[in-house]
Parts: structure tokens; C-alpha cells; sequence
């Protein structure tokens, strides 16, 4: 027998059919949608007068257009409104279960699937937004799609795609305090670039990957496609049969007798041949901080920023381009730069434990006057699990505000907007020009590099607080 | 339903001389409310276009109306970021039907053939040649062959062969659509799922 990754044995089993010199027929266990790449998905299938094909393994969530505060009230913008009431139309009609906006399992998509159990180990999952790679941390394959797509999976529940080449990042070692699952990640991208893994399905693994729990598995698995990868994955162990056994809505499913036996094969075979390995040593890694405007442009939070990335005449005037942009030159240091915004949430950190490492480090202490924060939780339980442990008043306490779940100000497509100008230290995925508001400055950080910079209204080190 | 067909494309170019040009400069997020795939053109690279009153940015290569035709010649990295399908509606929108560059973001390459947008990976050599030419003489004529997979540039003495998937090119050629092909192999579908409950 031909020895696997865990990739191959996943994609494999989940081949309808092979088309000879093309794609793969591929099945998908689950599809989450929300409501900015689904509608033209749907007018595809009324213009079709075809249903959707398996509606109980689609999810559907408004997250990406949603205010933050006064959810309870109609949302103000025309275009959003009317984008949210399509999606509802949508789920209606074709009978899809919506956790919409007040639900109480609302919040970003790639939050409330694992929080609601519908993320398990061997699945196959779409959805039509790039960070779907997040779920990978519970050992599936899972990737973003367009909304051609979308309609093909709400269709089919089948997706035709090349299958891609497989690569293995390795983190061994210990590490250092003050240093997170978003850290390790940044580095990984900054050392790999942000296409060195174009064409590549990624497996984490090593000591440091094996010690972090399923929250900080997500953060690494999310920003998979910042590096190009198709997707990231992480091999399913006791860590995650724990966090599944205490999801409520799969109370039961997992017998507390132990590891469940068909996930026994759910890893790579020891002989597996992988296309591409990388290896990186954790205890090297520091607080990161990204300088430019694409996520492989980081360094080390006290690191100096580079001359050029080292490429040829297009690579040099864009890099160039990006640091003037950013207002910042080669050979500057980014410790004590000013900050004007801070943003904790997304899908990429904006879970409990992330709350948690955020509160922690304010606790006791006052935001900056010269800083405006939006703390935003990625979705109701985890705003709800926020209250319940107190967080919420210790954040209050040092001048912090909870919002209400959403994307917010990761891609500012609703009100949340970094004005034009301001540097805003933020826990997101994505630190392109504009991304979180026109002429706005990104520079991506962890929770706790964020809390520092919140407390100091620079950028600081997160280490300086923690004994 | 049929789709958009290509086979041979014969035009003038347009250079965009920065490589790793994301999906936010090429549709802002602030344009994704559209509930239809219309009209996305009006805001093709959207803040690079114009500036934030409105002013239109005159060193934009776009707005310089000595460069003009239906392919976009860009940097490595072309489409890398979001998945929003969005970006190649833009870029088709506004009257590409070919974009050219030495490597593609996985995501956008995908999105862009799902809707008759020929991506065409070339050399990262030949391209700085091609970007050269082309910004040198904006009246360089590039013909892009599907049929036989060639990139010709005479002016710039370019004739350069370019990967694509067969089933993809066929798809092309003939203005298939998948969704047609899995709903008609509907029954294997069903076959699978039986066979996986098992």
C-alpha cells in the first residue's frame, strides 16, 4: 500500500470521479455561505429553476456586512440591508439554516461552524471566502471558493478542482513567553513569502504545532492563504477529541471513552512523501509585527525594517511602494511608532482565549487616550462566554468596550472603518493598502502585542508586560 | 447555459508594473454589497484610480489614455487575497478578456477561468520583455492563441508557449460550464453518498 498524507487520504476518499487530463469531481461535507458571495450563487440556481441539492449539510451566517453595534436596530446602509434580506430570502426559499444577525449563534462563519460542531475531522469543506482554511485545524480539507462555486456546491454538493501539490511546515522546539499561534504563523509567512505556497495544500506539524490548543490551531490554519497555499491542515489528536467532546451540540456523539477509532488513520503515514518541507525552530520565533502591505512584509516586533525583499526591478518598486505607502523607509525600527487604532477580532483572533490574552494584560491598567479600539468577539458565545467570565468588566474597567460579532474592521465592508491615514495595530488576517479603510495603515500583530499597543499608544513589545 | 467562449485574442495591452496585486486594490470590499455580477467595471482598482475626493489619479496607467486594450499585462502574483469572484467580474467588467503575468494566485486563476477570463502564465523573463515592450510602445499588438497555447509579440520578439488544463481549455474553446457537466453525472453522485453511509 502506497504510503499518504493525510491531505491525499481525505482528497482521495472524496473523489466522485477523475477527468481524464483535468480536475477532480471532489464531495463536500460541508458548505458555509454568508451573505456577500452568495446571492449571485443563488440567482445562478433561480435562473436554473433547479433547488439546492443538499441543504442540511449547508450553514449560513451575515458576518462580513453587519454593524457591530445596534444589531438589534435595521442596519443603516441601504446595499448591506438589502444584502443581509437576500440571504434570508435565500435560506427561506431553498430551506437552509441561517444563524443570521440576533440569532444566538451568530458570528463570523469560521467561528460558529467548529462552535457548533459542524467542523469534524475527514470533512471536506467549502465556503466562499478565502480564510475557510481555519477549519483545516481540525484535520479536514478545507479551502475558499469563488461564487461561481458556490453555486456549483449549493448545486452539485460536488466542486470540480485540481488537486494540489502537498507541502509539510514542521515547528519544533519550545515557545518563548509573550510569543502566539499568530506570531509562529506570521513568521512562517514572512519566511515563506506571500506566494511561496501557491499550488500547495499545507500540513502543519512538530512539537510546538502538537502543543497549541484548538483556538491557536485555527489562528495558524486561517492565514494559511496569506502565504498562496490552497489550504492548511493539522492532524486531529487528543486536543481535538476534548474540545469536541465539550461542543453542546455534539453531546453524546463522542463517548468519553476515548479517541474515536476511525480517526486512527486521520494522520500521515510515517513514509509519506511530502512535495515541499519546511522546518522552523519555535524558540526563534518573537512577537511579530507586519511593516508593509502584504502579510509576508513582517518582522520581528524590535526588528529592523529590511532595504528591499531582495527580488529584481518589479519586486524592488513594489516594495518601495509599499513602505511609502505605509510611511515608513528601509532601515527603521517600528518600537515606539505611534498608533492610532487598535482592532482585536476576526476570524483569525477572535475567539475566547484571544479575549482572554487581551484582557489579561490590560487588566489593571488604562487605554491609551491617544488610541480608539474596537474589541470585536467573533461571534455571540464567545461575546456571551466574554460576560460570563468577567471579562467584559475588566475590559470596561481599562477603558475597553465589547462589541457586538462581525468582521468588522478586519475588511471594513460595514462602518468600522480606520479613517484615512491612522495606523491601526490589529489582530486580523490581511495588511493590504486599504484593506481596512481607504488610505488606512495596517500593521497585523497578536492579542497581546495589540493590548500592549493599546495600554502604551505605541507599538510595544508584548514582553515588557509579562513577568 | 453556455458560457463566455475564448479562442484567439488579438490586442494592444496594458502594463501594471507592481507585482503582488491583491484582490482589495482590484475591488475594494466596500463594492462587494452588489447583490448581481453587473457592473463592477465602474470600480476596477477603485483607490488607484481616484483618489479619495473623487480626483482622478493621473499617474495611474489606467487613466493614461495612450495605453488601451484587452489584456492586462501585470507583475508575479496577480489576484493574490480574498476569494472574491468580484475581482475577476472587475477586471472582465471593464473590457480585459486576458491577464497576463508569471504567476497566479490559485484562487483568482480558478475564478477567472470559471467566467472566460484567460489567465496566461508566462516566463517570469519573457514578461519583464513583454512589460518593457509594451511600456516602451502602448501600440505593441500581442495575440494570444488558445488553440496552441501561444503568447505572440512580435515587436518585443516574443513567441512564448503557456500552460493551461485541458479540460479547462476545452471549457473555453467550447463556452462549457461545469455545473451543466456535474448535473448531468448527478447519478454518480448519488452512487458516492450511498456508498459513503455505508
Amino acid at each position: 500500500m502506497e504510503a499518504k498524507t493525510l491531505f491525499d487520504k481525505i482528497w482521495d476518499s472524496h473523489v466522485v470521479r477523475h477527468i481524464d487530463e483535468g480536475p477532480d469531481v471532489i464531495y463536500i461535507d460541508r458548505h458555509y455561505i454568508h451573505e456577500v458571495t452568495s446571492p449571485q450563487a443563488f440567482n445562478g440556481l433561480n435562473d436554473r429553476a433547479i433547488p439546492v441539492f443538499r441543504p442540511e449539510k449547508t450553514l449560513a451566517t451575515a458576518d462580513h456586512n453587519i454593524p457591530t453595534l445596534n444589531q438589534d436596530q435595521e442596519i443603516k446602509d441601504e446595499l448591506s440591508r438589502n444584502q443581509v434580506r437576500k440571504l434570508e430570502e435565500n435560506c427561506s426559499k431553498y430551506g437552509i439554516e441561517l444563524f443570521g444577525i440576533g440569532h444566538p449563534n451568530n458570528g463570523i462563519v469560521h467561528v460558529i461552524g467548529p462552535e457548533l460542531g459542524k467542523t469534524l475531522p475527514g470533512m471536506t469543506i467549502v465556503c466562499g471566502d478565502s480564510h475557510t482554511s481555519t477549519h483545516g485545524a481540525f484535520g479536514t480539507v478545507a479551502f475558499g471558493i469563488g461564487t461561481s462555486e458556490v453555486e456549483m456546491v449549493l448545486a452539485t454538493q460536488c466542486i470540480m478542482q485540481a488537486k494540489p501539490a502537498k507541502m509539510r511546515i514542521t515547528v519544533n522546539g519550545k515557545l518563548q513567553k509573550g510569543v502566539t499561534a499568530k506570531d509562529v504563523i506570521m513568521y512562517i509567512i514572512s519566511m515563506v513569502s506571500a506566494s511561496g505556497a501557491t499550488g500547495y495544500f499545507v500540513e502543519y506539524a512538530g512539537s510546538v504545532i502538537r502543543s497549541l490548543s484548538m483556538e491557536a490551531r485555527m489562528t495558524i490554519c486561517n492565514m494559511s492563504i496569506e502565504m498562496g497555499a490552497r489550504g492548511g491542515l493539522i492532524a486531529p489528536d487528543e486536543i481535538t477529541y476534548e474540545y469536541l467532546k465539550r461542543v453542546p451540540s455534539l453531546a453524546g456523539i463522542f463517548p468519553s471513552s476515548g479517541f474515536p477509532e476511525k480517526w486512527n488513520d486521520l494522520k500521515s503515514d510515517p513514509d509519506a512523501i511530502f512535495d515541499s518541507e519546511l522546518e522552523f525552530r519555535g524558540d526563534l520565533i518573537n512577537p511579530m509585527i507586519t511593516y508593509g502591505t502584504n502579510p509576508g512584509m513582517g518582522m520581528a516586533i524590535d526588528g529592523t525594517i529590511p532595504e528591499t525583499d531582495g527580488a529584481k526591478q518589479e519586486g524592488a518598486a513594489s516594495f518601495l511602494k509599499s513602505l511609502d505607502y505605509m510611511g515608513f523607509k528601509p532601515g527603521m525600527k517600528l518600537l515606539g511608532h505611534p498608533v492610532d487604532y487598535v482592532f482585536v477580532g476576526s476570524c483569525t483572533n477572535g475567539r475566547i482565549e484571544d479575549l482572554r490574552a487581551f484582557a489579561e494584560m490590560v487588566k489593571g491598567r488604562k487605554k491609551a487616550s491617544n488610541i480608539t479600539a474596537l474589541i470585536v468577539p467573533g461571534s455571540r458565545m464567545v461575546e456571551k462566554q466574554a460576560i460570563r467570565e468577567g471579562l467584559t468588566g475588566i475590559l470596561k474597567e481599562a477603558g475597553f468596550e465589547l462589541r457586538q460579532p462581525g468582521c468588522s474592521s478586519c475588511l471594513a465592508m460595514n462602518e468600522d472603518k480606520i479613517p484615512p491615514g491612522k495606523y491601526a495595530v490589529s489582530t486580523s488576517n490581511r495588511n493590504f493598502e486599504g484593506r481596512q479603510g481607504p488610505g488606512s495603515k495596517t500593521l497585523l500583530a497578536s492579542p497581546l502585542t495589540a493590548a500592549a499597543a493599546a495600554i502604551t499608544g505605541k507599538i510595544t513589545d508584548p514582553r515588557d508586560f509579562i513577568n | 447555459m453556455s458560457k463566455t467562449k475564448f479562442d484567439i485574442l488579438r490586442s494592444t495591452c496594458v502594463p501594471l508594473l507592481y507585482e503582488n496585486v491583491d484582490t482589495d486594490q482590484i475591488i475594494p470590499a466596500r463594492f462587494l454589497s452588489a447583490t448581481s455580477r453587473e457592473g463592477f467595471g465602474e470600480n476596477l482598482f477603485r483607490d488607484w484610480r481616484f483618489s479619495k475626493s473623487g480626483a482622478v489619479n493621473i499617474d495611474f496607467i489606467l487613466n493614461n489614455p495612450e495605453y488601451s486594450g484587452s489584456i492586462l499585462v501585470a507583475g508575479k502574483n496577480f489576484g493574490c487575497g480574498s476569494s472574491r469572484e468580484h475581482a475577476v467580474w472587475a477586471v472582465f467588467d471593464y473590457g480585459f478578456r486576458a491577464v497576463v503575468s508569471s504567476f497566479f494566485a490559485d484562487i483568482f486563476k480558478n475564478n477567472a477561468l470559471n467566467n472566460g477570463l484567460l489567465p496566461v502564465v508566462i516566463p517570469e523573463k519573457d514578461l519583464g520583455t513583454l512589460l518593457s515592450c509594451v511600456t516602451k510602445d502602448p501600440e505593441t499588438i500581442v495575440t494570444i492563441d488558445l488553440h496552441r497555447q501561444l503568447l505572440i509579440a512580435p515587436a518585443a520578439q516574443l513567441s512564448v508557449s503557456f500552460e493551461i488544463n485541458p479540460y479547462k481549455k476545452e471549457c473555453l474553446l467550447k463556452g462549457l460550464d461545469d455545473i451543466d457537466y456535474l448535473l448531468g453525472i448527478q447519478n454518480h453522485i448519488i452512487d458516492y453518498e450511498l456508498i459513503k453511509s455505508k
